[in-house]
């Protein structure tokens, strides 16, 4: 985690001090007015415009507890949108006691490598610690080396599942 | 999996001095630490030199450092200097039967996964989770000191 992680008033929004020499990160939880901003850089990050599939994730989020969807903004005063995080916890799917999972994430393509994404990965599990839950897990395609030498830069290592498919004739 | 001596004395130097970057150490000095030959590692911080990863400096006080990007060099970076992990599918005795075939799919399967595992480890990344594994061994090795109360 962080060390220098502030938990603020504002809805749980927390602040993170990405190091290097790079302005300070405020996470928050996602509001309707941020979904064109989240639209646009996963359609900008996969190639697939999908309005309907995140509008249906926002309000998902907003219904249950353990769902979360989280913008990270820059602290100073213009609170420029950086990118965002989508997790919830799950329980007993596969086996598996409950965990955290990271459904997605996104990071404004001018503000990588600044640590926006290690902001976002924090207060995730900041929210999946505070849901019970001590474990994160996601899955990744094989050769997505820029998502997974994310998330192993995190920590995270292969884990005790494996994902398995085949198509169907 | 198992990796040739070479590429793993390689992994060695590599991530030592890495993990050292105000220092520079003589191939005694990595090779005592890990117990392996002195001669051998020499020849392997002259393969590091060449592909860019250490650069040395002669004399008294001189040694190798690392002169890498420890956020962009991977651990496939390093194992590709030294040895080829790629799928060696399809040649071979009995390749080309159906059997031979079915068995190629499974072993290029691990292979790709093994692939996708170095290449997706920076040095860096190996050094933090070797900290991050110190420091959770650490506070289980002596939880009243990590318990504020």
């Amino acid at each position: 985690m962080t060390d220098d992680t502030t938990l603020l008033a504002n809805d749980n929004a927390t602040r993170h001090a990405t190091g290097d020499g790079e302005a300070d990160v405020l996470v928050r939880r996602a509001t309707a007015n941020d979904l064109p901003l989240v639209i646009e850089l996963d359609g900008d990050n996969t190639g697939l415009h999908k309005p309907d599939y995140w509008g249906e994730t926002f309000h998902e989020t907003e219904r249950h507890p353990g769902q979360h969807f989280l913008i990270a903004e820059s602290a100073s005063s213009d609170h420029e949108f950086l990118g965002f995080i989508v997790g919830e916890v799950r329980a007993w799917e596969f086996g598996s006691r409950p965990c955290g999972w990271i459904l997605t994430i996104g990071v404004v393509h001018e503000r990588r490598v600044a640590g926006v994404g290690s902001a976002l990965f924090d207060a995730i599990c900041e929210r999946f610690a505070a849901d019970g839950v001590k474990t994160v897990r996601t899955m990744l395609a094989r050769h997505d080396q820029l998502n997974m030498s994310f998330f192993r830069s995190q920590g995270m290592m292969a884990g005790s599942f494996i994902e398995l498919e085949k198509p169907i004739d | 999996m198992k990796l040739q001596k070479a590429t793993r004395y390689g992994l060695y130097a590599v991530l030592e001095l890495a993990a050292n970057p105000d220092e520079q150490l003589s191939a005694a000095d990595i090779a005592a630490a890990y117990g392996i030959s002195g001669n051998h590692l020499a020849k392997v911080l002259r393969d590091l030199g060449r592909a860019g990863l250490v650069d040395s400096a002669r004399g008294a006080g001189g040694g190798y450092r690392f002169s890498g990007n420890a956020r962009r060099v991977t651990l496939l970076d390093v194992i590709s200097l030294f040895e080829d992990i790629s799928s060696d599918t399809g040649s071979g005795d009995g390749a080309d039967t159906e059997i031979g075939r079915a068995l190629d799919l499974v072993l290029g399967e691990i292979d790709d996964i093994a692939r996708a595992t170095f290449g997706s480890i920076t040095i860096e990344t190996l050094l933090k989770t070797m900290r991050w594994r110190q420091e959770r061994e650490a506070r289980a090795a002596a939880p009243d000191l990590a318990s504020p109360g």
